[in-house]
């Protein structure tokens, strides 16, 4: 133990800071410069705004151990908010970083005000009821949206909106998101919230105010559905009501138990190949629910935990493991634990 | 604060160091019914500051319940409980912890799928000094507040030499360092008051031994008083300085070890039964 090479912190940090970079400086030259076709490069964002999805739901399923089905009612709220926000005059009176900014932080503001208000009496229920319930939000807001034409277009739709999403937009977001749930999930209110899917008796006698976690989990989980869905307002121009019915959130939900409750790369990678395969697949939107529910099923019966279960992706603890030549396959059986 | 009460007058199982001493605790006629069942009725304790006492009883008795009771798991039907003086009525759980009572559960609830250091550091959830923005953004404070809690966090775990499981999962733990990693939980509360259902359930003789041992050790170290329920004599008459019977939810006997194990009416309704 003593002699085991340690990353220090603000080198971690360095290594990770520059890999995003590079990542993001690299996407934008090859989604600019030609490199990708107008396809590919959509296929990239929508990819970006679904990992947002998939991750900030982890946060309410995997991290909280609820089971809302309205995530798509965030994600809903957000973009129109997003979409009105920028199709204001105010907005296009701004520099446009500064509008983009602040719709996008209108819409994640709005979609956690909504994520508070129906948390508090959703999460005084449990299981089903919870599922019931958010399900239940889910679909008002989309019957609202559809009935206050004035304001939201209707069914034919929001039209118009401000193209903002472009690469470098989405995927700020996208490590923003994931930068902010790491650093909420590495602190003493992450482990309050993970308390609270572990053992809710236990974390009450902790003297942890398990209502309090509960709503601001949800909200922070509806905070990132609502930027996601701000991109998405950016991405498509247009939002009509029926791309935010329950079927889509079923969809974000799918992604979070094939990739893993709980962990977060599963979600982005889950988040990566189901929004990736139906467009480089033709056929798959056919048999799409079908491939769903197979693939659901075979994974609950040979890894109910999911894909990654709940390991959580550390660059660091691998380099560490690099430099102390110690890999998980040259472990010996009763290194693990011994009492 | 609180008035000095003589508890020896109206209780008589608070050690002597305690006597001059308000209590930490007091219960008067709790009692709770479950639709027709009364589990628990007309409980009457009050503990010393520092004093390791024991809830003792056949099966059923409603040993569990009164723990439910003090930690508001449960309301109570009837009566009151003085935390210090203070009156809980009207606290949830949560607030009971805050208030200083903590416990230990007879079905272990450990975070199971969480470290053995990230159990110990949910305990420490309240001392530390961080808000959400400072997490969101680390700053210094937010490594200050960290790193203190994980220093502190192995301390406690050093109690019971757990420190180099630290990073093993809870649920991995073998029986007893489950149980032990549950009081640690506990401890790391800060509570003035320890509730323990059954610490040695499962555990062997020797494990046992040496639980009296750091049971005692905590008592010393952070001056608190200590309920234990056990069914485990050994222990029971080892270590607690005061002990209650409960027989059908209702208290038969309090005093010392020795009143108890020469009480009659506790022979014939629990050791009677037991040993025969
Ligand atoms: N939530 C509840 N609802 C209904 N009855 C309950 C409830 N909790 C406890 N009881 C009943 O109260 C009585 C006392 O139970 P309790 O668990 O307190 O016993 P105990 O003394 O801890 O027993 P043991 O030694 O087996 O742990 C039992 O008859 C039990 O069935
Ligand atoms: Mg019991």
């Amino acid at each position: 133990m003593e002699n085991q090479k340690h990353i220090s912190m603000p080198v971690r940090y360095g290594i990770n800071t520059t890999l995003i970079v590079l990542f993001l400086i690299m996407g934008y030259v090859l989604t600019s410069s030609g490199f990708t076709n107008r396809a590919q490069t959509s296929l990239i964002l929508q990819i970006g705004i679904y990992i947002i999805l998939a991750v900030s739901l982890n946060v309410a399923t995997g991290y909280l151990g609820q089971l809302p089905l309205g995530h798509a009612g965030f994600m809903a709220v957000g973009a129109y908010s997003c979409g009105i926000f920028w199709k204001s005059s105010l907005a296009s009176a701004l520099p446009t970083p500064i509008s983009i900014f602040l719709g996008l932080v209108v819409a994640g503001i709005v979609a956690a005000i909504f994520g508070v208000l129906i948390g508090i009496p959703a999460l005084r229920l449990k299981g089903d009821y919870l599922a019931i319930i958010t399900l239940g939000f889910g679909e008002i807001i989309r019957v609202a949206i559809i009935n206050l034409p004035s304001i939201t277009g209707g069914t034919p739709g929001l039209l118009g909106i401000p193209k903002h999403s472009n690469f470098i937009v989405v995927y700020l977001c996208v490590v923003f998101t994931i930068v902010a749930i790491h650093m909420m999930m590495k602190s003493r209110h992450g482990r309050a919230i993970l308390s609270i899917r572990e053992n809710e008796i236990a974390a009450e006698s902790c003297g942890i105010n398990t209502t309090y976690y509960k709503v601001m989990a949800f909200a922070f989980s509806a905070f990132f559905a609502g930027i996601a869905g701000g991109l998405y307002a950016g991405f498509q121009g247009l939002l009509v009501p029926k791309s935010f019915d329950f079927m889509a959130s079923i969809n974000i939900l799918v992604m979070v138990v094939l990739g893993g409750m709980g962990s977060m790369i599963g979600s982005v990678i889950a988040a990566t190949v189901l929004t990736a395969l139906p467009l480089l697949l033709q056929s798959f939107n056919t048999y799409r629910m079908i491939i769903y529910s197979l693939l659901l099923i075979i994974v609950m019966i040979f890894k109910p935990s999911g894909l990654m279960g709940m390991y959580d992706f550390s660059l660091s603890r691998i380099l560490e493991r690099i430099l102390n030549r110690d890999f998980p396959w040259k472990k010996k059986k009763g290194d693990e634990v011994n009492v | 604060m609180s008035k000095m009460v003589p508890v020896k007058q109206s209780y008589s199982i608070v050690p002597e160091r305690d006597y001059h001493k308000s209590p930490i605790l007091e219960a008067h006629h709790l009692g709770i019914d479950f639709g027709g069942l009364t589990a628990v009725d007309d409980f009457n304790i009050a503990i010393g500051r520092t004093e390791i006492c024991g809830l003792i009883g056949p099966n059923g008795a409603g040993k569990t319940t009164v723990f439910n009771l003090l930690t508001k798991v449960y309301q109570p039907t009837r009566g009151t409980i003085l935390l210090d003086g203070m009156d809980t009525s009207g606290f949830n759980t949560v607030k009971a912890n805050q208030a200083g009572i903590a416990r230990t559960f007879q079905n272990i609830r450990l975070f199971k799928n969480l470290t053995v250091l990230d159990n110990v550091l949910i305990g420490l959830h309240n001392d530390i000094n961080c808000s959400i923005p400072k997490a969101l953004l680390r700053t210094p404070s937010y490594w200050k507040a960290e790193k203190a809690a994980k220093t502190k966090a192995l301390d406690l775990l050093s109690i019971f030499d757990m420190q180099d499981l630290a990073n093993a999962e809870a649920g991995s733990l073998p029986y007893g360092a489950q149980r032990r990693l549950e009081i640690v939980r506990a401890l790391a509360t800060n509570p003035k008051l320890l509730l323990l259902d059954e610490p040695a359930a499962g555990m062997n003789p020797s494990e046992t031994a040496e639980l009296m041992e750091n049971i005692r050790k905590i008592r010393d170290t952070f001056q608190i008083a200590i309920m234990l329920i056990e069914h485990d004599m050994n222990l029971v008459m080892g270590i607690c300085e005061g002990i209650a019977v409960l027989s059908y939810g209702k208290i038969i006997a309090k005093g010392t070890p020795a009143e108890i194990t020469s009480n009659p009416a506790v022979i014939e309704a629990y050791l009677g039964k037991k040993e025969g």
